[in-house]
């Protein structure tokens, strides 16, 4: 083990003299800071100060730096303050450490606690109108490059939707189903159990009808895309950015938006009516197996009185607002791909405000489309 | 100070050292070349133990000032600095608390004496103390290598390992590189291993080249000795056109 460090101290006629001894360096970091501080009241009050570098049997730009420090604590310059008995190895280290720090950095301001929080809601109110603005600019591009591929449709990347497609739409639909049954026969074991009460079971079956059909079913799907699909869209078009790669294709020509977000979004559009469709099924499918197995409805009742409860309507209604829901998702996660800026923090804060936006507007616009079709009676 | 002896490392089929070996001697530079993919890079990740060796031995000797005859895997990470090519900078933090980093997680210091080192090896290696406050991405590529020089010199390391250094600077940032790394070497007693394509920084600051070839060591020198090697790679590399200015130069 190396020696522990020493210092040792003498003062005479106000000339002080410091034998440090041992290891200076930063294993011992703590006591040296220790030994610096016991030394540096008599530091203060000398007329001159020397350092003894004699004894010292290792030295690193720590220990280095601790001695220099508590010299230039005392305001005393060369002649009154400084090195003897150096060893020639280490001369160059002492002499590099006597030009660092020697300008004070700026003391960080200090923030004002309210003027912090006010300033806190005034960028998040600008920042509002940014994202709506950026929301828009995304619309707008998307639309300006379907208008281009009408106009050309040889442009369109069909190899590139089809693949996504398989990702977003294909490979969902082993958990998208999963999920909406157990969410069906959770909703008929709860009807069923409160239902039973007042002798109304069969109208168990209207509920889960009605509401997988117009709500739950596209609802569902839309969430789970959203956390699946468009954190996918973000991280990928976000790493793109960080590697410069949308730069590159932007450079020769091409229009990213055309390119990498159209056949997304397309992709998108397609496969979430599908998945739809197939979880609402599987609801109906997982509520009828309840209903047989929990609450004793024969399949065929189940059946007969889904038949008297639904409409094509109620359907309809579904499936008019999957296209938008997957639009929705697929702008927001594409924009907030393209806002990623250069560190792996910013990817994982753009995909994360991806996932909870596309959330958010898909329930917003769930809202917006039961005013719309209750207005025009569907 | 490290002594490999018959590496072998491969990845599936590929062989990418075979029964390489190589010693680094305390208090010099020395530099790694050789064609691209023949395993430079390879052969320095594999002696900070990113790439296990399927055979061999990899031994450090007096690594840690006292010299313990069989120092620990994290006693020897505390002794050692890399400089990653890309840099490697942490994304998230500034370039103040990336020096810092290894100081906090490994020494118990004062807030303020952090500080104070953090802007003394920014000092050192030629940034200033504002730079410190700006993230990785806000800096451009001559400084992130001096930032990862930086806080690969943060803990004092006996010996720092250098992956292409020089690659995509400037000539004149880069001859500022060299320079900074041969009086970084001098003034803190550094043991340097180099891997560089850098003609000039092997002419200006190492004291002995290796050349990889076919997954061994295949020349191994001063930059004297590889002017008068007659093996036909380093032949081609050393006094090829792009080198001529050093065969004619008088060394």
């Amino acid at each position: 083990m190396t020696p522990d460090p020493l210092l040792s101290s003498s003062l005479v006629a106000d000339r002080l003299r410091l034998s440090p001894a041992g290891a200076w360096t930063a294993a011992h970091a703590h006591a040296l800071e220790q030994l610096i501080d016991a030394a540096a009241p008599q530091a203060a009050h000398a007329k001159a100060i020397s350092i003894d570098m004699a004894g010292v049997e290792e030295l690193d730009t720590l220990g280095a730096w601790l001695l220099e420090r508590l010299l230039r604590s005392s305001n005393l310059s060369a002649p009154n303050a400084q090195f003897i008995g150096l060893p020639s190895h280490y001369r160059g280290l002492i002499d590099e450490i006597h030009q660092v720090n020697l300008h004070k950095p700026p003391p960080p301001a200090k923030p004002n606690r309210l003027l912090a929080a006010v300033d806190g809601v005034g960028r998040a109110t600008t920042q509002l109108g940014t994202d709506a603005v950026a929301f828009l600019d995304m619309c707008g591009q998307i639309g300006v490059a379907v208008a281009r591929i009408f106009m050309h449709p040889r442009r369109f990347r069909l190899t590139s939707a089809v693949y996504h497609l398989f990702r977003v739409g294909w490979q969902a639909v082993p958990i998208m189903v999963l999920i909406t049954f157990l969410i069906g026969a959770i909703i008929a074991q709860q009807g069923i159990f409160h239902f039973r009460k007042f002798g109304a079971d069969t109208y168990v079956v209207d509920m889960v009808g009605i509401l997988v059909l117009r709500e739950i079913g596209v609802l569902i799907v839309s969430i789970m895309s959203a956390g699946r699909s468009g954190s996918a869209y973000t991280a990928e078009l976000g790493s793109m950015k960080m590697r410069e790669e949308i730069d590159a294709l932007r450079t020769m020509g091409f229009d990213p938006v055309e390119i990498l977000i159209l056949p997304r979004v397309v992709a998108l559009v397609c496969a979430l009516p599908i998945l739809a469709f197939l979880g609402s099924m599987a609801a109906l499918y997982g509520g009828g197996l309840v209903a047989w197995l929990y609450g004793g409805m024969s399949p065929a009742t189940f059946i007969a009185r889904l038949r008297e409860a639904i409409s094509v309507t109620h359907f309809e209604v579904g499936m008019i607002k999957a296209p938008f829901m997957a639009l929705a998702i697929g702008i927001v996660a594409c924009s907030e791909g393209l806002k990623v800026k250069g560190s792996a923090e910013s990817l994982g804060l753009q995909t994360t405000t991806s996932v909870v936006k596309s959330i958010f507007l898909v329930i917003v616009l769930d809202g917006v489309f039961a005013i719309f079709f209750a207005s025009i009676g569907m | 100070m490290i002594e490999a002896r018959d590496l072998v490392v491969g990845f599936g089929d590929q062989i990418v050292l075979d029964h390489l070996s190589i010693e680094l001697r305390r208090g010099e530079i020395l530099g790694v070349v050789g064609a691209s993919g023949s395993g430079k890079s390879v052969l320095l990740r594999t002696l900070i133990g990113l790439v296990p060796q399927r055979q061999g031995t990899i031994a450090f000797t007096g690594l840690g000032r006292d010299g313990a005859a069989t120092p620990n895997e994290s006693a020897i990470a505390r002794r050692r600095g890399i400089l990653f090519q890309q840099g490697a900078l942490f994304s998230s933090l500034t370039v103040r608390q990336n020096i810092q980093f290894p100081m906090r997680e490994n020494l118990s210091l004062s807030d303020r004496l952090l500080e104070e080192l953090a802007t003394a090896k920014l000092e050192m290696v030629g940034l200033n103390a504002r730079d410190g406050d700006k993230l990785p991405s806000e800096i451009s590529g001559g400084m992130t290598k001096r930032a990862a020089l930086a806080r690969a010199l943060a803990l004092d390391p006996d010996v720092v390992f250098l992956d292409e250094p020089t690659s995509g600077l400037d000539p004149i940032s880069a001859e500022d590189f060299d320079v900074l790394i041969r009086t970084l070497q001098q003034t803190l007693g550094l043991t340097v291993f180099m891997v560089t394509h850098d003609l000039d920084s092997l002419h200006t600051v190492c004291d002995r080249i290796a050349v990889l070839a076919d997954g061994k060591v295949v020349a191994d020198g001063p930059m004297t000795a590889m002017l008068a090697s007659e093996h036909p790679w380093v032949k081609s590399y050393f006094r090829g056109k792009r080198s001529r200015a050093f065969a004619t130069a008088p060394n």
